[in-house]
């Protein structure tokens, strides 16, 4: 077991690095770096900060202060289901705050939050452009359109139902 | 309608709206469907094929396919009618009757949708490509007058006229500001610096709009040939496009665009073999609305945290690098090259006094024809709304219209016959924006959307200053407050005078326009506010502490659509008889109001 987390992190870093190395080491290319390094691992570890400041040679604090400062990036892993509720204008006042209101009676998370399994993140996005749908959901890079509460609780049931092994809390 | 005989081209093409509303609709697999039932298929007369075009601008309807040169456009079609296309259509040149737009008002059905009220008010000038092209083919782009202005400027102009031509034109930046581009780019061609840049603002961050988007993924090729051409009339070596990385396939077909502008030797060294060098650099942006501020943009192009500096000496001075900037939006680019091919004179036609050419909307909400529209300058709100947006969904009442993004305002019924341009909309406490048109109707609680947009601008200020970061966390804790019912009047004085001092005090627009939702909802829609904090009530069923529905016996009819559409089974009723909502149970969302035919669902 302990072999096998060695030879992710060890698989991590060579990928990390990989993508690290196909930009210049210039500060310029920070926010590149970390939006690659963010779509590779779903989150940016500690380790992805330290080696993007090594790789521009800049302090910990400047790369922190990008990582915090900009909302692509994320410090803390992901859930399993990544549901991200589109609260632009068209879906707001089509009722996108009723579906985050449901999605925490359902999962008890707030946008933002993860639930205590991992099995899913909530996420709040500005506007996808698909107004005419409105409101949207995309769950894992799926779009539903013209979501009602009840359609959301079945999308919920049907993530829920992909994986038996881990039940879900309340 | 009876069935038409389709004319008898020499080539057909079907062009599958493949812009972000309609795929997320299904078109993917609608063009898939067509490119397989083509390929190989010799069974037509004339040869025929598949394209995936950017946004036609009617999301509503989508999927869309339009069949050329017959000027067939078919609406809502999925992947399985494909097959009935190719046969009915393509084989047999007869009209697939049910999937033709249909008018919501007349019923009337129309073959193209050029013909539609949707499309007929409008003047296409930014989006003139759009739709009509395959924005990953560069040869599409070239038989569209695509790179004609761009030879026209380096080979027949000097770059003082290139610049004097935008200046005469009167194109105003379609970003939000509406400063005149001219302007921006004679000041930063007069600098002494020979370093100069050229940027393209992509980072729309409005939520609602969407227009920018649709450009840079169906016509990545005008915005490239604006920027080249502004490179030359200012003397600029290296350009940025700086787009959202939400924007996946912007960011897709804009590398795709570049590679094949280069290949083609509008990019790179030498261009048209002139003197002109300039190549294009993509950036992605991080998610952070304030990077649409220009200072702010520049400083996380440089790789900082994007934080807007106070222009006491502008970008076109000391921007990008400490050089001389011009930083453009998006639609702005779009515009440069029909002023350079048509001349300015053609363009400033269009449009008002003070606000020349077209502007695209968002037209989105509770309208109608929710979708993309670009309309001449000066046309009233009410042309836009009702004609081409055919008017609000489900029959409601119209309440407002909010224009400008997060920084704009709302505008009530009355001033509906206002001429939009620039001016016109900061007169009425709102402004042009990037191009949003939310409407809104009698469902939407004008303090819940004050509140919303002064939530989303304070999670998006970035800090640096005190009037902002402090200041809009003040509005919104109030703001909050009276939708919870627990404002007082003095809230609302207070509510006023804190906007003055963002107003005045904030370093950057997002920070001196924050208050604009506040201030517009408080001058237009009062009595809501009034509502709120005296009755406790939330007169549109919004605010969930404030709302409370029934439903009307005397309208009921019994139908039981609430009581299907209700999630939390808290409504009970017999077939034909009056229901009745289990307070206890309700979770106020509203699906019974919204669904209810008769208008039987209230607020109490």
């Amino acid at each position: 077991m302990i072999m096998a987390v060695n030879s992710q992190q060890i698989a991590d870093r060579q990928a990390m690095e990989k993508i690290i190395n196909r930009y210049p080491p210039e500060r310029r290319f920070i926010l590149a770096i970390m939006q690659d390094l963010q779509k590779h691992l779903n989150y940016l570890p500690k380790e992805a900060l330290k080696m993007t400041a090594d790789h521009v040679n800049a302090p910990m604090t400047v790369i922190f202060s990008m990582a915090t400062f900009y909302k692509a990036f994320s410090l803390v892993p992901k859930g399993r289901v990544v549901l991200k509720a589109c609260d632009g204008t068209a879906c707001h006042i089509k009722g996108s705050n009723v579906l985050i209101d449901e999605i925490y009676s359902c999962l008890g998370i707030k946008p933002g939050e993860t639930t205590a399994d991992g099995d899913f993140s909530l996420e709040t996005v500005n506007c996808l452009g698909a107004c005419a749908l409105a409101p949207v959901l995309v769950a894992n890079g799926k779009v539903y359109p013209k979501v009602t509460p009840a359609a959301l609780r079945k999308i919920i049931n049907e993530y829920r139902g992909q994986d038996n092994d881990s039940n879900t809390s309340e | 309608m009876t069935q038409t005989q389709v004319n008898n081209p020499d080539k057909r093409m079907i062009l599958v709206c493949c812009g972000t509303g309609c795929l997320a609709n299904g078109s993917g697999p609608v063009y898939e469907a067509f490119c397989h039932a083509l390929e190989g298929n010799d069974q037509f007369e004339v040869e025929t094929f598949a394209k995936a075009t950017g946004c036609n601008g009617l999301c509503e309807k989508g999927p869309l396919v339009k069949i050329l040169p017959d000027d067939i456009t078919y609406c809502h079609v999925k992947e399985e009618d494909v097959s009935e296309i190719v046969e009915q259509t393509l084989l047999k040149g007869e009209l697939v009757n049910r999937l033709l737009y249909r008018d919501p008002a007349t019923k009337q059905y129309y073959r193209s949708h050029h013909d539609t009220n949707f499309y007929k008010k409008q003047h296409k000038v930014a989006l003139r490509n759009i739709g009509e092209i395959d924005p990953t083919a560069v040869q599409d782009y070239l038989d569209r007058d695509g790179y004609r202005a761009l030879k026209k400027a380096v080979k027949t102009m000097t770059p003082g006229e290139v610049v004097e031509e935008v200046l005469k034109a009167g194109l105003r930046g379609r970003g939000g500001g509406g400063f005149p581009t001219g302007l921006k780019w004679k000041a930063c061609a007069s600098t002494d610096d020979p370093q100069r840049y050229v940027i393209c603002n992509g980072d729309e961050g409005d939520p609602g709009a969407f227009m920018d988007r649709s450009i840079l993924e169906g016509d990545p090729h005008t915005v490239i040939e604006g920027m080249i051409i502004c490179a030359y009339a200012i003397g600029a070596s290296a350009g940025y496009i700086y787009v959202r990385d939400e924007y996946d396939l912007a960011v897709k077909n804009l590398i795709c665009a570049i590679e094949k502008a280069k290949k083609c030797g509008y990019l790179g060294k030498n261009i048209l073999e002139s003197d002109l060098s300039f190549d294009i650099e993509i950036v992605r942006g991080g998610g952070a609305f304030v990077c649409g501020e220009e200072t702010a943009l520049i400083n996380s192009i440089q790789g900082n945290v994007g934080e807007p500096w106070d222009k006491y000496v502008f970008p076109t001075e000391k921007g990008l690098w400490g050089h001389p900037t011009v930083i453009n939006n998006v639609e702005t680019w779009a515009n440069v090259p029909v002023i350079v091919n048509f001349g300015a004179e053609k363009f400033a036609s269009i449009g008002t006094e003070g606000s020349k050419g077209t502007k695209v909307f968002s037209l989105v909400g509770k309208v109608v024809n929710t979708g993309l529209v670009e309309v001449p300058m000066g046309t009233t709100l009410r042309e836009i709304i009702f004609d081409i947006g055919g008017g609000i969904q489900n029959g409601r009442k119209f309440k407002a219209v909010q224009t400008g993004g997060p920084s704009g305002g709302c505008i009530p019924e009355n001033l509906l016959d206002l001429p939009v341009d620039f001016d016109n909309l900061s007169q009425a406490g709102s402004m042009m924006g990037s191009g949003g048109l939310i409407v809104m109707d009698d469902r939407t609680c004008m303090v819940e959307v004050a509140r919303y947009y002064v939530n989303f601008l304070a999670s998006e200020s970035c800090g640096k200053c005190v009037p902002c970061r402090e200041g809009i966390s003040l509005l919104l804790e109030i703001l909050t407050r009276i939708c919870e019912g627990k404002g007082t009047m003095e809230d609302l004085d207070l509510l006023e005078s804190m906007s003055s001092t963002i107003q005045q005090a904030a370093l950057c627009a997002l920070g001196r326009t924050a208050p604009n939702p506040v201030l517009s909802t408080l001058k237009y829609f009062r009595d809501e506010y009034l509502e709120h904090i005296n009755n406790h009530r939330c007169p549109s069923g919004v605010c969930k502490d404030l709302t409370e529905f029934y439903i009307d016996p005397e309208l009921c009819t019994g139908c039981g659509r609430c009581r299907r559409n209700c999630p939390a089974d808290a409504i009970t009723g017999e077939k034909k008889k009056t229901h009745v909502i289990e307070i206890s149970k309700c979770i106020k969302c509203g699906e019974c109001i919204n669904n209810c035919k008769f208008q039987a669902v209230k607020v109490k």
